[in-house]
């Protein structure tokens, strides 16, 4: 038996030393709670989340969403859920197996089963009341799991959710999961004080009657497991530091806009980019800022451009299909040269693809995805952090470089929590008001420096810089010119732009020695993932390094050296691409993975690739068997 | 002493602006194009209101008529087939002091730009909208238009359209929110200039929609019209198009229509043997998004810092 700690918080308000209760140290642990739509899991896995980032550990957490809004109760396909990987460091992506899983019943577990989420010895805390429901089928399907679970070896734990919860609330369909929230705190000794608080703000809007029966299903689960379970793990918090914030990725992407000063998110609804918009609906307004639900996504845009031009910082924030529509848009921003800043939460494609799932699928969309040359920024965040701070640098770059700037996040991003530290507020990070001074006389609207291309607009309201904006070839003055040279030049300057950003980029570093038997080349979410597998790969003593691009237009520079030190080169990233020993497949019929192609054209190197799409964020486990492959290990 | 004091200020007039200061690239349109005439009133309206040129943003789509602000010395945006209202509102949305005007072909606003057409008239920003209808597509070289007649042989239709056209009136009052809906044609410049200043004034988003003859494409649709003063009829209130009495008297036929009755106009547009013009529609206080737009407007960089703080302390751990 091993002692509690005595500094842990928990203890204080968790009760007494209770000799009888087994205390395991863990450095991290992954603890899924999965239900059916609409039970609350994802409510009761973002406030354990939040609580035990508040109590210092790592987290990172991922929700598991059905593609129905309401699939049927115990089907199989339906799972709802989320996933907390919580640790005593810095957590940066969902891992692989869980540890410990919670369950509203035996059948939504199936859905994970498929998705390989546990492995022999997993805890399954499981909800018993089925194995005596009126319906004999259901009956017969929960024995019948109970048997699977345990020849799979999982380690089940029957556990009487409903029959607890009822003795405080009516209808247990409504707060099972802060019974469930109860169960979990006690069993990783979180801080009641800390989970009062979080149920306090979660319920804020609701009566004080709504938030003391949550606060009595809390402290229920909470005892239950205490005189039940018998065991607590003890995941010590991380060294103290900073100040931390924690949020979502599509928060911190709302939060970016507030704190770039931007005055305009013109959006249509989309999934998974729509919640930006929603938590910017709710603050946005004290910040100076409005949210425009436009008609559709070229509307959306469109608003976006034209308050732009006028002056305004504007975003636009969709996923995939949005961006199909607003392609003719952003080659008028490109061809204009007028600033704008892309929110892109990227999800499985083409066409309506995977609404809720991740991809890494626009890659390519955002680099080449206009007809004609149409040199924008793209960039893309790996961590919730990266969200709220390129939101602030995107909106720098386009005004600077006069341009639509992407920033790419995922919908593994959007709904992931990570604590990071509090951002120190600069004012520089805001747009300044708009520019009403004259405008210079004899300067004209694109008085593109012969070096750079770059030049700086007129906006509406300045004196003596009016001009007519065009999406036709233009000359220096914006008039519309049909000679020959004229659309060379034109396309030549805007060009240049981007070789001027360029000389502005750092060459990557790369995460293990700078040289080796392989390196893994990734962009975006997966980097946590990738530097996971490849850190523990290292510690079998293989040579292998990894390289994380943020710029992928322009993209970063030094690459074609950096590749050339390694026997090999792979990208590990969420899109298709073939492989190779698929049927019909050669080296002339290869489609590659995005990032790979991308490379190969960029660096003349043999890159090849690890993809797939099956809509799931990449896990370390399954980088570090395909870096086990590609090294013969 | 001699000499000004040095706090003095000489009082230097407003500069006074006359049509040339709103004059900009020699129009490229075909000669005989109704287009001119447009251009022409929409200068006179901006001189007449005395508009800075720098204050005063033409928007437009693809089209003949799309071309409007490359001959406008305002600022300008001709931007893509259909796209007007979006960026005219975005425009229009935060910065409440530029005069939005719109220039769109029938095209242009009745066909690929339809959903923002009817957007924009529940919008209800303030701006002056010009429908060039000349029922042809005239960038593109004579295809059917959505407001084509039935029949109308084209490129596309060479034996003939076979569907009914959409009547643009019609369907601007058929829309939430609608509050200014104008009906002019390009031949009677005296109407034509009354009908957009009337526009301008309107507070709210002014849909005007102007007959306009397209000689190269679609001549023989308003040839009659123009030589035939019976064609025509002029709706009059009090409250409708204010014109001097001269012009008024040019119409053979007048009708009493008050622009408050939003049925009679829903009538007078679907008349089929005479084009009626004037003020169909008419609504001052409906709701506008672009008082949305400006509310919050103008936060100082302490302000956004606060919000922002706001935002940190609530995500706090
Ligand atoms: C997306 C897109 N589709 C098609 C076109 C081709 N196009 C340009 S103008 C036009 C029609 C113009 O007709 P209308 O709006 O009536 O204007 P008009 O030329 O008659 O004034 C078309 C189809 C285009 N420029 N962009
Ligand atoms: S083609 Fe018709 S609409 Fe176009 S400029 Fe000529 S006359 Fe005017
Ligand atoms: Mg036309």
């Amino acid at each position: 038996m091993l002692e509690l700690n005595t500094n842990s918080p928990g203890q204080s308000s968790g009760g007494m030393v209770d000799p009888k209760i087994e205390v395991f140290p863990v450095k991290e642990h992954i603890v899924e709670i999965v239900s059916d739509s609409g039970e609350g899991a994802q409510k009761a896995g973002q406030s354990f989340g939040s609580i035990s980032a508040k109590m210092g550990n790592g987290v990172w957490t991922v929700e598991i969403i059905p593609a129905e809004i309401q699939p049927p109760a115990r089907s199989r396909e339906g799972a709802s859920g989320i996933r907390i990987r919580l640790g005593s460091h810095a957590i940066t992506n969902m891992g692989d197996e869980a540890d410990l899983v919670v369950a509203f019943n035996e059948q939504a577990l199936y859905s994970r089963i498929g998705q390989q989420a546990f492995k022999e010895g997993t805890i399954i805390l499981l909800e018993n009341k089925w194995a005596e429901d009126k319906v004999p089928t259901v009956q017969k399907q929960y024995a019948e799991a109970l048997a699977d679970f345990e020849s799979r070896g999982y380690d089940v734990r029957e556990v009487p959710m409903e029959t607890e919860c009822l003795k405080i609330v009516d209808n247990p369909h409504h707060g099972k999961n802060m019974w469930v929230l109860g169960l979990l705190s006690f069993l990783y000794n979180r801080d009641l004080e800390i989970a009062e608080a979080q149920i306090a703000r979660i319920f804020r809007r609701k009566s004080q009657k709504v938030v003391q029966s949550n606060l009595d299903l809390l402290h229920a689960g909470f005892k239950w497991a205490q005189a039940n379970l018998g065991f607590q793990y003890d995941i010590p918090a991380q060294e103290k530091g900073l100040d931390l914030v924690v949020m979502n990725g599509n928060e911190a992407l709302g939060m970016g806009a507030i704190a770039a000063g931007i005055e305009l998110c013109s959006m249509y609804p989309i999934t998974p980019a729509t919640s930006v918009s929603h938590y910017l609906a709710e603050v946005f307004e004290s910040a100076g800022g409005v949210v425009h639900q436009a008609e559709d996504e070229i509307a959306a845009i469109g608003f976006a451009i034209g308050a732009s031009y006028a002056g305004k910082t504007a975003l636009t924030v969709t996923s995939g299909p949005g961006i199909a529509l607003k392609t003719e848009f952003i080659g008028l921003a490109v061809m204009a040269e007028i600033p704008l800043v892309i929110l892109d939460v990227q999800r499985g494609g083409p066409s309506t693809g995977l609404p809720t799932k991740v991809e890494q699928g626009d890659l390519l969309a955002s680099i080449f995805g206009q007809p004609g040359d149409s040199p924008t920024i793209v960039m893309a965040a790996s961590s919730i952090e990266e969200c709220f701070h390129f939101v602030i640098m995107a909106r720098k770059l386009a005004e600077a470089f006069t341009m639509p700037v992407f920033v790419l996040s995922d919908a593994n991003l959007a709904t992931g929590v990570q604590p990071f530290p509090k951002p120190q507020f600069n004012p520089d990070w805001l747009a300044p008001p708009v520019d009403q001074s004259n405008w210079k006389e004899g300067v004209p609207p694109y008085n593109w420096d012969e070096k750079t291309g770059l030049s700086q607009r007129p906006v509406p309201g300045q004196k003596g810089g009016m001009y007519v904006l065009t999406g036709l070839a233009h000359d220096e003055d914006s008039h519309v010119a049909y000679q020959s040279d004229i659309n060379q030049r034109g396309s030549n300057r805007r060009s240049r732009k981007l070789a001027a950003f360029h000389q502005t980029l750092k060459t990557p570093v790369v995460n293990g020695d700078d040289e080796g038997d392989l390196l893994v080349v990734g962009w975006g979410s997966t980097r946590g993932s990738i530097e996971e597998a490849v850190a523990k790969v290292r510690e079998s003593g293989a040579k292998v390094s990894s390289l994380h691009l943020r710029f992928l237009c322009p993209i970063e520079p030094g690459l074609k050296e950096i590749f050339k030190k390694f026997k090999k080169v792979i990208t590990v990233e969420i899109n298709y691409g073939d492989e190779a020993d698929d049927p019909l497949i050669t080296a002339e019929t290869r489609r590659y993975s995005q990032l790979a192609w991308y490379l190969r054209a960029h660096t003349l190197t043999e890159v090849d690739f690890f993809s797939n799409v099956h809509g799931q964020p990449m896990r370390p486990g399954a980088i570090v068997e395909r870096i086990r492959k590609e090294l013969a290990l | 002493m001699f000499g000004l004091r040095p706090d003095a200020v000489l009082a230097v007039p407003e500069k006074y602006y006359t049509l040339s200061d709103y004059e900009g690239n020699i129009p490229r349109w075909c000669p005989g194009c109704g287009d001119h005439s447009v251009l022409t009133a929409a200068q006179k309206v901006c001189r007449e209101n005395q508009l800075a040129p720098e204050k005063t943003v033409f928007v437009s789509g693809i089209g003949c008529s799309s071309r409007f602000p490359h001959y406008m010395k305002t600022y300008g945006f001709h931007g893509l087939h259909g796209r007007a209202f979006p960026v005219a509102c975005g425009i229009k949305f935060r910065r409440p002091d530029l005069h939005v005007f719109v220039a769109t072909g029938d095209g242009d606003c009745c066909s690929i730009g339809t959903g923002h057409w009817i957007h924009a008239i529940r919008y209800n920003m303030d701006m002056t909208v010009m429908l060039l209808d000349n029922e042809i597509y005239g960038l593109t070289k004579d295809q059917t238009s959505p407001t084509s007649r039935k029949g109308t042989t084209s490129n596309t239709h060479p034996t003939g359209s076979v569907l009914p056209p959409i009547n643009p009136i019609i369907t601007t009052l058929g829309v939430a929110n609608v509050s200014f809906v104008a009906q002019t044609v390009d031949w009677n410049p005296a109407h034509l200039y009354a009908t957009l200043m009337a526009a301008y004034q309107h507070p709210g988003f002014s849909f005007v929609r102007i007959l306009q003859r397209c000689p190269h494409f679609s001549a023989e649709v308003y040839a009659d019209a123009v030589t035939d003063a019976n064609q025509t009829l002029l709706l009059n209130h009090e409250n409708g198009i204010e014109l001097p009495k001269g012009v008024e008297r040019m119409f053979k036929n007048t009708e009493e229509h008050d622009p408050a009755d939003i049925n009679k106009a829903r009538e007078f547009a679907g008349i089929q043997d005479m084009i009626p013009i004037g003020l169909f529609y008419q609504k001052k206080d409906n709701e506008r998004y672009d008082e949305y737009g400006r509310h919050n407007l103008g936060f100082s960089i302490e302000a956004k810092e606060a919000a922002l703080m706001n935002e940190f302390e609530k995500y706090a751990v």
